[in-house]
């Protein structure tokens, strides 16, 4: 294999396996502010019982994105030199931002979050998970900033065959930025939302912890909802975004080879030899959502030269539409739960509760599968338009070396997913702290009861 | 002052986050690095947590401190990691390694476990300051920087007798800072096999550090070359060395506190000592000296360079601000609790 398809493959993984913990972060980061908030108003100590149980969760969360996130921030310059003296004045903005306004704010609150409970007053704890949250939310900002310039770049101008930049903000707002963020933040959202649905459904399904996992589940759901049917939206402006700026990409994504109507294909397989596409499809429908009318045409493939075109249809046109089949099943979920929540019955649905459990590996898939389409479809450019991917590669790095340590990550990699795990599953079975004495009513009755009577028993 | 130009403020800048980063991450590098001579379980647990809350923290100045560097200097950032790649990868394991020994060693009452965690800790924590010092001595001689900036060196010609010996000096001043850092952190009969390790780790990184400045001086003289041009510059040197021989007065004196500070001075000022000796250069290229990376050859445009100024002067002083202030909650003896590693 050569260099660059072995440091794409490195990337890739490294990035990927990353990108399982910070949306987690930044999810669990918002839940805390809600869960403390109500504690600060209520005075209630169930609430600082749970905020705790979830800061323990997220300190674990936020260990493993710093201790992956240094790998990237060095493959840049060990993997993609070239393209690092490209984008260097681009980026530099971009990343001081990051690094004075979010990392420090993140890590340094980070230990009055988790070590502080007991050294500052109240509000000095509430103040810091809400800094903790706004530096993962930061972060985001600065770091799909710098993604998103790379698939719409403007605010620049190429002195010595490099990018300098021109303008600060252009470049800041460049046309796909604010798309492309809410969309992986809101995706945030919903993957935080559903690590504490999941876990507090295994409580209920276990008969533990009653009282904290209703609540928890009531506070999972609220920003599930929200944040899934926002998603829509988000979803949508970044589609015609893309239509807009990324053609070869949106093509990609629809397996859209002539230049015609745009249908919208519900499920698909592309085959890319005879460039023919098998699936249900709505005729004229993509045109639709991105014109506003079904006979507006939409770019082909074939009419972009084709060193300029993604060569992987079929897994761009596969990840974008199963990212969207999980996003509508989530939606369901949210909008399902919210349902038996304002029945009063979220704790006799047992099978509603099994897919909670299980649906914690949802938005991970369409974290991964919304970033393989970014990402793949972007190809065959690292920065859209500008510099070629093939032409970002390290010079003095041998195929060997990165062969090497692409084994290295994936052993280290294994090793510390493994850990993961096994502390997360010690967490949940350590439980939060405090007495939940709907468990004793439980013991008492010997029944799952609405959560009404929860609140009635009080 | 046309002396202070913007290339030269991040020149200064980037020093100042890698002295930051030296003297906040190294502390918890040596303590990690005393770990092992620690014996009772209960101790070790101590020594963990008494930099349980802030080294996540501590590790991010490495962080801003690389991004600053990819963006203020690409050329460099780009020529260096990837020249250095063999030798990069293998930190980034070790960093790791040390995250997930401090994550998991107490999760287990097993002896067995927290011993095999407690070597893992340990080991890396050296490894980390060991390689750390060998890159530092690396730069400090020069690297084979072609015309392109693209740097080709095999990782043994890296690990050769200058940079190893840079590299135990790290070593030693490492261990000595964080011996007096945890000292600081604890009490009782701890405290006391703690104190007894400050004086001999003195001693041996006094000895290092001239043998090194006397290697460096005779062999790279380039080194020394803005000291004899600016002498004022001397006054590092003599403040580091005031630094140095204050920590056994002030642990003498009961003052835990203003040896750490003492120490922390002394970190500074070598840093400095090496930027004012390497400046302008950044690496200096040891096939042609025309094909050195200088703070004017290796830059970001001047408008990025200003922006990341004005970023710089509205953020850092709120950094420096509530580091201080979590460094200041965070004060006093480690206490075990339910939240402790």
């Amino acid at each position: 294999m050569d260099a660059e398809i072995l440091a794409r493959i490195q990337f890739a993984f490294t990035a990927g396996f990353h990108f399982l913990f910070p949306p987690l972060s930044i999810g669990l980061g918002i839940i805390l502010i809600i869960m403390e908030t109500i504690y600060i108003k209520t005075d209630n100590i169930k609430y600082k019982n749970m905020t705790k149980f979830w800061v323990k969760v997220f300190a674990l969360t936020f260990a493993l994105g710093v201790a992956t996130g240094i790998v990237l921030e060095f493959e840049f310059g060990t993997n993609w030199a070239k393209y690092s003296r490209y984008v260097g004045d681009v980026f530099g903005s971009a990343l001081a931002a990051e690094g004075i306004f979010a990392f420090f704010l993140e890590s340094g609150f980070l230990a009055i979050l988790v070590f502080g409970w007991d050294k500052v007053s109240k509000r000095v704890h509430y103040l810091a998970t809400i800094l903790v949250a706004l530096g993962a939310h930061l972060s985001a900002v600065w770091i799909l900033v710098a993604n998103s310039w790379q698939q719409t770049p403007v605010g620049h101008h190429i002195v010595n065959g490099r990018a300098e930049i021109v303008d600060f903000w252009q470049l800041v707002f460049n046309p796909s930025t604010i798309d492309r963020l809410t969309h992986t933040i809101f995706a945030s959202w919903i993957t935080g939302a559903f690590l504490v649905l999941s876990i507090a459904a295994y409580y209920l399904i276990k008969k533990r912890h009653i009282d904290f996992s209703i609540l928890s589940i009531k506070i999972g759901l609220s920003v599930a909802i929200v944040a899934s049917l926002l998603q829509l939206v988000t979803g949508h402006s970044s589609a015609q975004t893309v239509a807009e700026y990324q053609p070869a990409k949106l093509a990609a994504m629809e397996a859209q080879y002539e230049t015609g109507v745009g249908d919208l294909y519900l499920v698909g397989w592309v085959d890319q030899e005879s460039q023919e596409v098998y699936g249900i499809k709505i005729p004229g429908m993509l045109s639709y959502l991105i014109y506003g009318d079904t006979k507006t045409h939409v770019m082909g493939l074939n009419d972009i030269p084709e060193d300029e075109r993604p060569t992987k249809v079929n897994i761009v046109f596969q990840a974008y539409h199963l990212m969207v089949g999980i996003g509508m099943t989530l939606i369901a979920i949210s909008l399902l739960g919210g349902f038996f929540w304002w029945r009063g019955e979220l704790a006799e649905k047992r099978w509603y509760l099994y897919i909670l459990l299980g649906a914690v590996l949802l938005p991970q898939f369409a974290n991964q599968l919304g970033w393989m389409t970014a990402e793949i479809g972007r190809q065959p450019w690292i920065v859209y338009g500008l510099l070629k991917t093939s032409d970002g590669l390290s010079t003095s790095v041998d195929p060997g070396q990165i062969l090497f340590s692409l084994i290295m990550f994936i052993v280290i990699y294994a090793l510390l997913f493994v850990l993961f795990i096994f502390l997360l599953d010690r967490k949940i079975k350590h439980g939060p702290e405090g007495v939940d004495y709907s468990d004793h009513l439980y013991a008492k009755s010997g029944s799952l009861f609405a959560d009404h009577k929860i609140e009635e028993a009080k | 002052m046309e002396f202070l130009d913007l290339n030269t403020i991040w020149f200064i800048l980037i020093g100042v986050l890698f002295a930051g980063y030296a003297i906040l991450d190294g502390f918890d590098l040596g303590v990690g690095a005393l770990h092992l001579f620690v014996k009772d379980d209960m101790d070790r647990r101590i020594m963990i947590n008494s930099i349980g809350p802030v080294w996540d923290g501590n590790e991010v100045w490495l962080v801003t401190g690389g991004g600053a560097l990819f963006a203020a200097f690409p050329n460099v950032y780009a020529g260096v990691f990837s020249g250095l790649y063999n030798a990069l990868m293998l930190l980034l394991a070790v960093l790791i390694f040390r995250a997930v020994a401090i994550e998991f060693r107490s999760k287990k009452e097993s002896t067995r476990w927290r011993r095999s965690w407690d070597t893992a800790f340990s080991v890396s924590s050296i490894f980390i300051a060991l390689l750390m010092g060998v890159a530092l001595g690396n730069v400090i001689q020069g690297l084979p920087v072609d015309p392109a900036g693209d740097i080709k060196i095999s990782l043994i010609s890296l690990l050769n007798p200058y940079a190893l010996l840079v590299g135990i000096t790290t070593v030693a001043l490492f261990a000595m800072h964080g011996s007096i850092y945890a000292y600081m952190k604890t009490e009782g009969a701890l405290q006391q096999q703690l104190k007894g390790m400050i004086n001999p780790l003195i001693i041996a990184f006094v000895i290092l550090y001239v043998l090194t400045t006397m290697t460096t001086i005779m062999y790279l003289p380039h080194m020394t070359d803005n000291l004899k041009e600016y002498p004022a510059f001397f006054i590092i040197a003599l403040l580091n060395a005031l630094a140095i021989a204050n920590i056994p007065r002030e642990i003498h004196r009961n003052k835990p506190f203003m040896a750490f500070f003492s120490s922390s001075a002394s970190i500074f000022a070598l840093i400095a000592l090496f930027a004012v000796g390497i400046f302008p250069n950044i690496i200096i290229s040891t096939l042609d000296p025309a094909s050195s990376m200088t703070i004017y050859t290796a830059a970001s445009s001047q408008k990025t360079l200003s922006i990341m100024f004005t970023m710089a002067l509205i953020g850092v002083p709120f950094v420096i601000a509530y580091t201080v202030g979590i460094y200041w909650v965070f004060r006093g003896k480690v206490k075990i609790d339910s939240m402790s590693y």
